[in-house]
């Protein structure tokens, strides 16, 4: 598989009034041809801040002040302002949050795909129009060609979501960032949306970063998953790995904090504290206050990057040979023995 | 930067939580509502100019007649038309009673006068007189407003608390009024009361109550619906106080706002009517009076109308600022976007 | 949406129709008679009255200025300003240039307004940004009628003074209508230049950080694409709402601003109609205003019903 994107100790600042918030204090991770990766976090871990540089599009006060990010061999973050436009929708494309914000009220949905297909080729109005039509089946709109003339408001959430996705697609890009697609939708839709994008990535052999707080989205899409704290990336590895060996206490705590619906008679489980401040990074290692299993030089050194295999790292001074032996929380170890069980099942079925 | 080879010792893996104690979450200190409202304001070097400005002209208006011995109607003929002229500053050559290089004071042997703002074609002292108009211009404003204040929030408390059909009407009602230029009425109606401190100010009201009382009828409603839910869920009486205090300053806030709107609104309306010619009849004097004064001879004695049209510019500038202030601080949307 | 043109129709013919009982009703109350003139006799007087229906009950007078004002648009004469004139001639005359200077004003200050908000939107925060509001808050409070007596003082009376050459014409004269309208046109647009910068400054800053607005740019568009064909746009419809407002404070400006510089419109004939009660004209130009203003208003709402897709196009077709 053909490496695409390679990001490497990317470190991002924004310059606010109370002073420079330090989002992105040092990300890394590649992304291979059609495979999905997904970063999970919590809100305020940089999950989108680190995507958007990687289109473009940061804020007017954001600054990237070190590390790069090569697609394709050539450095994005070095390119000029004309060669991140052609890159943006022709090479990667990238859909958001929220349908009912995501379109431009005032024009068709139709005239907004259209747009994007005249923008990197060279084709006349017809065959944009054409081809936006094309693109409306595609991604599951009924009567295309009836609701090429619509405007956003006569459609309903998931259908504009459906739209964004087939405005991303339409000049067949490699990598698709996807920023919490599903978030603002129901959940049946949800699963719809999904559904569709995991069909078309087969299609058209798409590589797609997923960003997400749930779980549950990452277990069904995602391939590799790339849990991000504080602005650094805590573990990363396969999806297996992630959930079934976790090493780093912030993945323990997100996985036990997931309610476990046929265990109802155990506490909730929750990770007590709240993420730091990034006005002003933490010395150490940032989860270490929230984290039982801190150790002293948690308070003061920031951990590296460990080799779990050679597909999975996690940043934590746990696995340092001087660390203690440390297991994680028993009510995740049970749930993992249920979740391995679960998967065993289903596969035989 | 920060992972430089650490140094290790051998606490360095000793687990920091012994206990099962755990950090407690750092419950940031909070600011009141009012005490956020009032750093916003602060902030904003416009409105801080404005109430600057407004302090300074109400301290002027008060005392600033009775810093020199003329009153606003005493007339001395032999001192007609005089440009301004200060002790002190003359020397500098502003203030300094000359017209075209002319120094018209000495030219008329008045060596030791001395009117600061100069005198108008009557002979009456502008200082005065700009400071006494002050003072009309804003007791005629602020009447207005208030009495705006109690019409449109009788209205809007009323169409919106009653609401149904009577909301509908009332609506309805001012569907139709709004569609009248203000302009027309106004006019109308001082003509037919004659002009005076008290019929103008009533015109003035016209102008203001309508969209005190939508402003007032909006937050109503907003207010209602909590109301209802409140009683569906039987809550206690604390989260009622809650409403009250979170609710109430919030339709007083915005009645401050369109109040503080309004007053450079009905300012400007005074002196617009005085410039038609229905303003207060001398010698009473406002700002809109001696603009008009000034303006007929705007062409050999312009000094007579500048103090007027200064002092009425930077009130209304001041009164723009305070309430764009006050708005933007009251707002919770962050402006800064 | 012909529902919204309909309901708009209704209530603005009602607005006028209470517009018209208001001014009867004010032209009972107006001092003085309207034959004031010395010269005539009682008898003289009584014979006008009878003519002019003045003896009549007080309903079938309100009938009857109904039916004259609808049908042959006819106000009665004036008394005072030019005897027996026939009102409707002398509006006739005057109003074209107001509503010339008017729209002009409106036309140069709304183009002005949306240069200046879209420099000062586009570049948030940035020296051009706070002049423009700076720019804005002076023109909003400063009235019009002083920027007027500035423009006439310093580029009409100095300027020509020291130049010698009247590059800036003090008053209007109706053989140089251009360039005799250049003053009185800028104070009068000083407002909407103000107003509409501000206005618009708001909504373009909204829209630009809209998310829309990031899809487009995450599209690959250029620029100057996002900015004109997406931003802009979007922000001008919202500015459609402020007419209203403005032409307001036009009407009101131009009774001054005609006023100061000679133009023979129909705020300055209000003007001196007050000045000499004559009765007939003033409500005759009262209701010109009201008429006008209640046009703007129905237009202005149907403008934005057709420039708005969300109202425009119904929901529905799912």
């Amino acid at each position: 598989m053909e490496k695409l994107l390679e990001v490497k100790d990317l470190e991002i600042a924004f310059d606010t009034h109370n002073g420079s918030v330090h989002a992105i204090r040092g990300v890394s991770f590649d992304l291979y041809q059609g495979e999905t990766l997904a970063i999970v976090g919590e809100s305020g871990s940089g999950k989108s801040v680190t995507t958007k540089a990687l289109m473009g599009i940061l804020a007017k006060n954001g600054n990237v002040i070190n590390g790069e990010a090569n697609y394709m061999g050539k450095d994005i973050l070095k390119m000029s302002k004309k060669e991140i436009v052609n890159l943006r929708g022709k090479e990667m494309a990238m859909i958001f949050q929220d349908p009912m914000t995501s379109l431009n009220p005032t024009m068709t949905v139709g005239f907004q795909i259209k747009e994007a297909v005249i923008e990197h080729n060279e084709v006349t109005k017809k065959q944009a129009k054409a081809r936006a039509i094309e693109l409306l089946e595609l991604v599951g709109i009924d009567s295309p060609r009836a609701r090429y003339k619509q405007y956003p408001h006569q459609l309903s959430g998931g259908m504009r979501q459906r739209v964004v996705i087939a405005i991303a697609l339409a000049c067949n890009p490699k990598v698709l960032i996807a920023d919490e697609p599903t978030t603002a939708l129901d959940v049946t839709i949800q699963a719809q949306i999904l559904e569709l994008i995991k069909s078309l990535q087969k299609k058209i052999n798409l590589a797609i970063i997923f960003i997400t707080h749930d779980l549950g989205v990452v277990a069904n899409i995602a391939d590799r998953v790339a849990v991000m704290y504080a602005g650094k990336i805590a573990e990363y590895g396969t999806a297996d790995e992630i959930f079934y060996t976790p090493v780093h206490p912030y993945t323990w705590g997100l996985l036990a904090s997931v309610p476990d619906m046929s265990n109802t008679d155990v506490e909730l489980y929750s990770i007590p504290g709240a993420p730091p401040n990034l006005l002003y990074p933490p010395k150490g290692d940032a989860f270490a206050e929230r984290s039982e299993y801190a150790m002293n030089i948690d308070l003061e050194y920031q951990p590296p990057m460990y080799k779990v295999s050679d597909t999975h790292y996690a940043a934590t001074w746990l696995l340092h040979e001087q660390a203690p032996e440390t297991f994680m929380p028993k009510v995740l170890e049970k749930r993992i023995e249920l979740m391995k069980k679960e998967a065993e099942e289903y596969a035989k079925a | 930067m920060d992972n430089l080879k650490p140094q290790l010792n051998e606490s360095s893996f000793e687990r920091v939580f012994q206990t099962d104690e755990f950090k407690t979450d750092v419950v940031y200190k909070s600011i009141s509502f009012w005490k956020e409202v009032r750093l916003r304001f602060q902030a904003n070097k416009g409105a801080v100019i404005g109430i600057i400005f407004i302090a300074f002209i109400l301290f002027m208006a008060i005392f600033g007649p009775y810093m020199n011995a003329q009153t606003y109607k005493s007339k001395v003929d032999e001192h007609i038309n005089l440009p301004g002229r200060i002790p002190g500053i003359e020397k500098i050559g502003i203030f300094d009673g000359e017209i075209d290089g002319v120094n018209v004071y000495e030219k008329r042997g008045l060596d030791d006068v001395y009117y600061w703002f100069g005198t108008d074609n009557l002979g009456r002292d502008l200082w005065t007189r700009t400071w006494v108009g002050t003072r009309v211009s804003l007791y005629i404003a602020l009447l207005a407003v208030v009495i705006d204040m109690f019409i449109g929030m009788g209205y809007g408390l009323v169409s919106g608390y009653i609401g149904g059909t009577t909301d509908t009407i009332m609506q309805r009602f001012i569907e139709i009024l709004s569609g009248i230029p203000n302009l027309v009425i106004v006019t109308l109606f001082v003509i037919i009361l004659n002009p005076g401190i008290l019929s103008i100010s009533l015109a003035l009201v016209i102008t203001g109550w309508i969209g005190m009382s939508r402003v007032v009828r909006s937050q109503v409603l907003k207010m209602k619906e909590l109301d209802f839910v409140l009683v569906s869920k039987t809550m206690g009486a604390k989260t009622n106080t809650l409403i009250l205090q979170e609710l109430l300053p919030n339709i007083f806030g915005q009645v401050i706002i369109m109040s503080m709107f309004s007053i450079p609104n009905a300012i400007f309306y005074e002196s617009f009517l005085a410039f038609i010619g229905l303003g207060l009849q001398p010698p009473l004097a406002s700002l809109g009076v001696l603009i008009n004064d000034g303006y007929k001879s705007i062409l050999v004695y312009p000094h007579i109308i500048v103090a007027p049209v200064v002092v009425l510019a930077l009130l209304m500038l001041s009164f723009n600022l305070v309430a764009d202030g006050l708005r933007d601080a009251l707002d919770p949307k962050m402006k800064q976007q | 949406m012909i529902k919204y043109i309909g309901r708009r129709l209704l209530i603005s013919a009602v607005t006028l129709f209470v517009i018209m009982t208001i001014l009867f009703l004010l032209l009972q109350f107006l001092p003085g008679s309207p034959f004031n003139d010395e010269k005539l006799s009682d008898m003289q007087i009584e014979l006008l009255n009878e003519k002019y229906g003045l003896n009549e009950p007080k309903s079938t007078q309100y009938a009857l200025f109904l039916k004259n004002i609808i049908t042959k648009g006819d106000f009665g004469v004036s008394y005072t300003i030019e005897k027996n004139a026939e009102v409707s001639t002398m509006i006739q005359a005057r109003f074209p240039i107001s509503i010339r200077l008017g729209l002009q004003a409106l036309a140069f200050g709304s183009i002005i307004g949306v240069v200046l908000a879209s420099i000062a939107a586009l570049k948030r925060n940035s020296i051009w940004d706070t002049a423009t509001t700076i720019f804005a808050v002076i023109g909003i409070s400063i009235p019009s009628y002083v920027f007027a007596l500035g423009l006439v003082y310093f580029l009409g009376y100095k300027l020509t003074k020291a130049t010698g050459m009247a590059i800036f014409p003090l008053t209007y004269d109706i053989y140089d209508p251009v360039r005799s309208s250049i003053l009185p046109t800028v104070a009068l647009a000083m407002f909407v230049i103000a107003t509409v910068a501000r206005f618009m400054r708001t909504e373009l800053v909204e829209v630009l950080g809209s998310d829309y607005i990031l899809l487009a740019e995450a599209k690959g568009l250029s620029a100057s694409k996002v900015i004109f064909r997406h931003s802009i746009r979007n922000a001008l419809i919202p500015v459609v709402t402020i007419l209203g407002p403005l032409t307001v404070s036009l009407m009101t400006g131009s009774l001054v601003i005609e006023r100061v510089f000679g133009i023979p419109g129909i705020g300055d004939l209000l003007v001196t109609a007050i000045s000499v009660n004559d009765l007939n004209v003033i409500i005759a130009v009262a209701f010109f205003y009201s008429l006008f203003y209640i046009a703007m208003q129905l237009f202005i709402d149907i403008l934005y019903g057709i420039i708005d897709p969300r109202i425009r196009v119904a929901k529905g077709g799912k």
